[in-house]
This record gives C-alpha cells, sequence and structure tokens, in this order.
C-alpha cells in the first residue's frame, strides 16, 4: 500500500515526446524531488492520449483534470498550486473559441463522440506494467477462452461479432481462422502487421506502444483458435518504441506464465518473436511480409495460393492487422452481441482513426462505425483550422480515395465509402481545405507510390511512373489535350494488371480526384492555371503598384534579382527568371506582394517560341 | 499462474494501486488546502490520512485536496464524501484528531460528532 494521492498520466506518445513530454517529465521529476512530494504522487508515462496537437497533454487523478500544451516552466506551478493546494492550474485548460473552460478529461468535446474499445487503455495505463494492464481486466479473455472454450467456439465468437480486417481490406476475420483452424497442417503460424507504411499513419505504433499487452493477447487468443504455436510480430524499424514496448511485454507475459508452456493450464503453448521492418510499404502487403519474415526480399507473390493455406515458410498462417488484435480480448469480454451493436449493417464494432490535415484536433481517435465523415471531422476533428473551408478529405492514404463536401453524410463502413470511389483504409484521413490543389494531392500519392513499388510487376513499375509523368507535366504547365483521358486509361488498366494490392490500388488517388474535381484538372491543362496556386508553374507573383512603398527590401531579398524600380516607379518583377521562392511576399512590410492563379503570359509566350522552336529543329 | 483464480488475485491487487484512476473508492477525504488552510497545518492533517490509510491497508479510501473552502476560522477543514450518504465536515483538524476520525468515522462507521462544523452541502 502506498502514501500515494494523485496518479499524474504524462502522454508520451510519438506526438507529445516530438513536442517536448521527456522534458516535463523530467522537470517533474526534478520540483517533486525538491518539494519532497516523491512518496504521494505517482508519475505515469502513458501512450497516446488522443489529442497530439494539443501536446504535451496530461491527465492528473483523481480529479481527471486535462492540462494541454505543458511546458517545463509550468511544471513549477502545477506542483505548487495544484498538487500542494489543491488549485487546478486553468491557464493551462482546454478551451474552445467562446472561453469556456474545459477542466476534466471527461468534458473535452474531442472525446464525447469517441467510443474506445482498442485504445481503452492507450494513454490510460502505464504500457510497461502488465499489472496495470491487468487491472482493466486484462488476460482475463484468454484464461476465459483456454480454460472454457474449443477454438470452434472462439471462432464462432468472433464470426458473431462480424470482426472484419481493420489493415484496409475488410475480410471478416473470423473466414481467415476458419480456414487455417480447419487445416490438418501440424505446424501453422500466426502474425500480427505491424508495419504501417501510410503516409500520417499512426494507429498501430500507438496501440503497440500504449498497449502492448492487449495485442499479445489478440494475437493468443487467434492462435489459440487456428491451432497456432508460435507467431511473429513484423514492425517497422522506424517504430523502435513499440518494438521495444513489444518484446518487453512479451517478457513480462512470460514471467507470469501467460505465455510459454501450457498457458492456465491448458494444452495451449504458445511463444511470438518480434521481427523487424525495413520500411518499404509493401512489405505490408501480407504475402510480401511473409517473404521477408522468411529473410527473402520483400516481394508479393500472386494469391491464391492465399497465406491461409500457404503462409510462412510454406505453413497454414493468419496474417492480422495489430488493431484487428486490439479488438479481440474485449469482444470475448463485453460479447460478440455488445460488439455487434456498434457499427452499421456490414461494419461491426469502432475504427481507430489517424486524423491529419488542416482541422484543429489532430490526433488518435476511435469512433463507433457508421459515424458520419461531417462528425468525424467537425464535432470530433473540431472543425476545419484557420478560418478555411472544407475541401476534401483523403482515406486510406494512397491506396484510397478523396470525397468532397457532397459526400460529408456518407456513414463511415467499408462499403458506403468503396462505393463512392473510397475505402476505409487502414485508418489514415487527411482532410483538406480550399487552400489544396487537388492535382498536387494526387501527384504526391503518385510520387508515393512510384517510389515504394517493388518493381516486379511491369503495370506498377511502368505504368505508375507513366501517370506520375503526366501528373507532372500537367502541374509544371505542359499538360495537353487527352491527358485525362489517358490517366484514366493507365489507371484502370493498372488497377486490373497489377499483382498486389499496391499497383491495383495506386491510381485511386487520382482516379477520384479527376471524378470530383475534373474541372480542376481541366484549368491545369487548358488555362495553365492552378486557382489555388500551389504549382508553382501555374501562378505567378505580383507587386500592386499602388501598395508597393519602394521600401526595395524584395529587390535585396531576391535569390535571382529579377526585382528592379526605384522609390518614385516603383518595383515589378521580371517574370521570366523568377523561381518562385517567395521571400518577396515574405519580406514586404505593406502586403504589396500577392500570388496570381495562373502562369504569367510573358512566360506562356516564352514557352510556346521554345516549343516552336523546337518543333522546326525536329524538322 | 496457472488459473483465472490468480490471474484475479493479480488483478485485485492491481487495482488496488489504480484506485486514483477510479477505481472503487468508498469514501473520499477532501482536504482544504488554502494559503490558511496550509497555514493551519493541512499538509501534516493530509500527511497523516494518508499514512493512516496505509497502515491500515484501507484501500477502498482516497485522499484528495481542494483550495479554499471558506472556513478559515475553523483551518485545517477536510470533507469525508460517502455514496449515498451526506457529505460530513470536519474543522480544526490535528494529527491526533485525524487519526481518531480514521477508527471512528472511517473504519466503524461512526461519524465523530465533536469535530464536525457542518453537513450536507
Ligand atoms: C501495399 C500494401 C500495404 C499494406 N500495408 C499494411 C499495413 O501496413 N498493415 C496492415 O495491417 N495491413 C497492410 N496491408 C494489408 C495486408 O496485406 C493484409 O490484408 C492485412 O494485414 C490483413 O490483416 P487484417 O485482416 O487484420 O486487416 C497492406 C496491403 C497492401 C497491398
Ligand atoms: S503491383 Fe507494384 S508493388 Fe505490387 S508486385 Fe507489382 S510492382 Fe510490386
Ligand atoms: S518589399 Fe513591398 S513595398 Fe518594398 S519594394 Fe518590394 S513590393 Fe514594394
Ligand atoms: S502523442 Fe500525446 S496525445 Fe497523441
Amino acid at each position: 500500500m502506498s502514501l500515494k494521492r494523485i496518479d499524474l498520466l504524462i502522454c508520451c506518445g510519438s506526438g507529445c515526446v516530438s513536442s517536448g513530454a521527456l522534458k516535463i517529465k523530467e522537470r517533474f521529476h526534478e520540483v517533486l524531488q525538491e518539494k519532497g512530494l516523491v512518496n504521494e504522487i505517482n508519475i505515469i508515462e502513458t501512450g497516446c492520449m488522443g489529442p497530439c496537437d494539443y501536446g504535451p497533454v496530461m491527465v492528473i487523478y483523481p480529479e481527471g483534470i486535462f492540462y494541454k500544451k505543458v511546458t517545463p516552466e509550468d511544471v513549477e506551478e502545477i506542483v505548487s498550486d495544484h498538487f500542494i493546494k489543491g488549485r487546478p492550474v486553468a491557464r493551462l485548460m482546454l478551451q474552445d473559441e467562446e472561453e469556456k473552460t474545459f477542466s476534466t478529461q471527461k468534458e473535452v468535446p474531442f472525446y464525447q463522440k469517441q467510443v474506445k474499445v482498442a485504445l481503452a487503455n492507450c494513454g490510460y495505463i502505464d504500457p510497461e506494467s502488465i499489472d496495470e494492464y491487468i487491472a482493466t481486466g486484462g488476460y482475463e479473455a484468454l484464461g476465459t477462452v483456454l480454460t472454457t472454450m474449443s477454438p470452434q467456439d472462439a471462432i464462432e465468437v468472433i464470426k458473431k461479432s462480424g470482426l472484419r480486417g481493420r489493415g484496409g481490406g475488410g475480410f471478416p476475420t473470423y473466414l481467415k481462422w476458419q480456414m487455417v483452424h480447419d487445416n490438418q497442417a501440424e505446424e501453422k503460424y500466426i502474425i500480427c502487421n505491424g508495419d504501417e507504411g501510410d503516409p500520417g499513419a499512426f494507429m498501430d505504433r500507438s496501440l503497440l506502444e500504449g498497449d502492448p499487452h492487449r495485442i499479445l493477447e489478440g494475437m493468443m487468443i487467434s492462435a489459440f483458435a487456428m491451432g497456432a504455436t508460435s507467431g511473429f510480430f513484423y514492425i517497422r524499424a522506424e517504430y523502435p518504441l513499440a518494438i521495444k514496448r513489444i518484446k518487453h511485454a512479451i517478457a513480462q507475459a512470460k514471467e507470469l506464465g501467460l505465455m510459454g508452456r501450457s498457458i492456465f493450464g491448458s494444452k495451449f503453448s504458445f511463444d511470438a518473436e518480434v521481427r523487424t521492418g525495413a520500411g518499404a510499404f509493401v512489405c505490408g502487403e501480407e504475402t510480401a511480409l511473409i517473404n521477408s519474415i522468411e529473410g527473402q526480399r520483400g516481394n508479393p507473390t500472386p494469391k491464391p495460393p492465399y497465406p491461409a493455406v500457404q503462409g510462412l515458410w510454406g505453413k497454414p498462417t493468419v496474417v492480422n492487422n495489430v488493431e484487428t488484435y486490439g479488438n479481440i480480448p474485449t469482444i470475448f469480454l463485453k460479447g460478440a452481441d455488445w460488439f455487434a451493436s456498434m457499427g452499421t449493417e456490414t461494419s461491426k464494432g469502432t475504427k481507430v482513426f489517424a486524423l491529419t490535415g488542416d482541422i484543429r484536433n489532430t490526433g488518435l481517435v476511435e469512433v463507433p462505425m457508421g459515424i458520419t465523415l461531417r462528425e468525424m471531422i467537425f464535432d470530433v476533428g473540431g472543425g476545419m483550422s484557420g478560418g478555411h473551408k472544407f475541401k476534401a478529405v483523403q482515406l486510406g492514404g494512397p491506396s484510397g480515395g478523396c470525397l468532397t463536401t457532397q459526400h460529408l453524410d456518407v456513414p463511415v463502413d467499408y462499403e458506403s465509402l468503396k462505393e463512392r470511389g473510397a475505402m476505409m483504409g487502414s485508418g489514415g484521413v487527411i482532410v483538406m481545405n480550399d487552400e489544396k490543389c487537388m492535382v498536387n494531392v494526387a501527384k504526391f500519392f503518385m510520387d508515393f507510390c512510384v517510389d515504394e513499388s517493388c518493381g516486379k510487376c511491369s503495370p506498377c513499375r511502368i505504368g505508375l511512373k507513366q501517370m506520375l509523368d503526366i501528373l507532372t507535366r500537367i502541374d509544371s504547365g505542359y499538360g495537353k489535350e487527352g491527358d485525362i483521358e489517358e490517366l484514366q486509361r493507365l489507371g484502370e488498366a493498372i488497377s486490373k494488371l497489377s499483382l498486389c494490392g499496391l499497383g491495383q490500388s495506386a491510381p485511386n488517388p487520382v482516379l477520384s480526384t479527376i471524378r470530383f474535381f475534373r474541372e480542376e484538372y481541366e484549368s491545369h491543362i487548358r488555362d495553365k492555371s492552378c486557382a489555388t496556386k500551389v504549382c508553382l508553374d501555374l501562378m505567378h507573383f505580383h507587386i500592386d503598384k499602388n501598395r508597393c512603398i519602394g521600401c526595395s527590401l524584395c529587390a535585396k531579398k531576391c535569390p535571382v534579382s529579377c526585382i528592379s524600380g526605384s522609390r518614385d516607379e516603383k518595383y515589378t518583377i521580371n517574370q521570366l527568371p523568377c523561381v518562385k521562392c517567395g521571400n518577396c511576399m515574405d519580406v514586404c512590410p505593406v502586403k504589396a506582394v500577392t500570388k496570381v492563379p495562373g502562369m504569367h503570359p510573358e512566360v506562356a509566350a516564352k514557352r510556346l517560341a521554345e516549343t516552336k522552336l523546337s518543333h522546326n529543329y525536329d524538322e | 499462474m496457472k488459473t483465472l483464480a490468480d490471474l484475479k488475485k493479480i488483478r485485485e491487487k492491481a487495482q488496488e494501486e489504480m484506485k486514483l484512476r477510479g477505481g472503487n473508492v468508498r469514501i473520499k477525504i477532501v482536504v482544504g488546502m488554502g494559503t490558511s488552510g496550509i497555514a493551519m497545518g493541512a499538509r501534516e492533517v493530509m500527511k497523516t490520512f494518508l499514512e493512516e490509510i496505509s497502515n491500515r491497508n484501507l484501500t477502498d479510501v482516497l485522499v484528495t485536496q481542494t483550495g479554499e473552502k471558506g472556513l478559515s476560522s475553523m483551518e485545517p477543514v477536510v470533507d469525508l464524501i460517502e455514496d449515498g450518504k451526506p457529505k460530513v465536515t470536519y474543522g480544526n483538524m490535528t494529527s491526533d484528531k485525524v487519526k481518531k476520525v480514521v477508527v471512528e468515522h472511517i473504519v466503524n462507521g461512526r461519524v465523530v460528532s465533536d469535530y464536525v462544523v457542518a453537513t450536507g452541502n
């Protein structure tokens, strides 16, 4: 029994660590030492609490007070006012635009529409303490399954729950288990897919870092159901803390006898180890992942044979995503019916998303399936930041598609999203405001896929490069009639002909932006104009002579000396050499420099002359 | 560990350690820690509560603190809040009085009326 009266939970998820959480933790240790309070206050390092944008964040129990954007300088005040005098520090609490203050974590609007299943403990327990996991009901599901159920019973529970894979595909989880269960092979394997290669995604990382035992328990239950006795965690090397935490969890579970031989006195034995991946996006594809674990090049192989039939070292194998496993212990504890009561007809339970982009509350959220995009973006995400308007949302990262204002009331479920050319994906959500150019966004994802293509099959290796070349041509002002149609033709062919999901889905961002923002492509091609002024070749800088005071600052800062003039005549930009660095706009004291959509006529004329010249030359 | 009963033992102990985060709390002790409270010895009072509770292994009791309570003539002031019962406020507390309150009120469920300065909200 301790004398502790306060639990100080400091978020040490990746977002908060990058905004300085570790320094704050150190400072607390120092100050508590100085004031002789070490015996009264527990400092607990947790995984991501969710609202990463407000980091470093912390929650202080028993009251559950929530502080945001804490700096090392604030620590002294928290200790002396809150810990000693019992007066929480109001200025560190969250406020909304109407200056309403939310003192406890429970009240914070960001959490209101969320339902935490996989994330239940993330940000609430010490991920390095197996005791804390057990205190929340941890390993009870495993014990119950092993002592009271047959493998087939366990599969039936998952079937009834309606759980589908959270790694992107949405394949019914029980079906994979059943296939491997029914296979009489001597040896079977289970794999946890923690590759998480989507740019901007950090769901699986946060789960592995914030509640590793949950993933381990979920994996063991699955292993029992299908008859596997050994498993692998495949985690990318860029996630050292996730790797460390899982290894630590495995060691703790073994020490307590929760892993190893005859667990809970049953006939079930299980062992798991961690394999690190070098961080290629394609290695998240299950056949490539299996090759990588076997020590081969991480290239996909054709399916069938599916891993469930012929997987790791030729043995029946189940590959499930981190979050998929994260749901399993709770499904057994609370029941399949409870899980299936959340969501829509075809998509049950909850989904974890990494909300990023131009919204107020970026971070990690878990919402019930069937929530609308509007609720997710405007209620949970807090709406658009900086007073901008919503333009589009990209779900599913480089494999997904974008949706627009007209889709805001679409429920988030596997089928509804697919019907509209987007997909659930693994949970990356990028919200974009009206300053984003959709051609540029499509090009960004295409560029990513070209880099990440493993090169094994030609539609993906060559075709995607063709698409990227066309996009580059369009955004640099050389687009021509027929380019849009060519992109569509290529995209459809690549989707059909590629060997693996990377190639099959890589055209999605381009195809969906053409579908919903075709006029943007057209104005890039025909008018040589980027309305959002993102594509540098399709915009120019302009000095408003009525505003210019002739201070010459811009001319001095221009790296190519293309601004000239005098105090009387004011300054002008010579458009031909301009490199569009934007320095002039940054330094102008009277905001006389602005961005204007469209290629400057002088530049257009010069380019036309050049093409004519090269035509003559060709002849 | 071989059985669910073994797991339950670990869980119960661990839940006790985590009770600050909202476990099953029977009685909440709120010590007034305003400036005058501290001047009158509120910290000593709180420490004694923590020690007594720890010594007696009272796992369902929680000690927390609050700011000024507006009863400055009776500092240190302590509230005992129990589910379904009116709040009891004790005033002019000392370490010895704390020990008595722990035994009588918290363990045996008898309010120590001599020290009570207010009841209810
Ligand atoms: C290019 C590509 C990348 C993928 N990356 C991941 C990943 O990072 N994590 C993941 O769980 N699944 C990823 N998948 C899906 C896996 O192939 C597989 O379907 C999934 O791990 C199955 O688990 P689930 O049924 O639990 O979702 C990827 C698929 C493709 C085609
Ligand atoms: S589709 Fe792309 S990533 Fe997949 S096998 Fe073919 S070349 Fe490799
Ligand atoms: S910095 Fe602005 S005000 Fe000064 S010369 Fe340039 S355009 Fe004119
Ligand atoms: S990392 Fe701290 S809230 Fe996400």
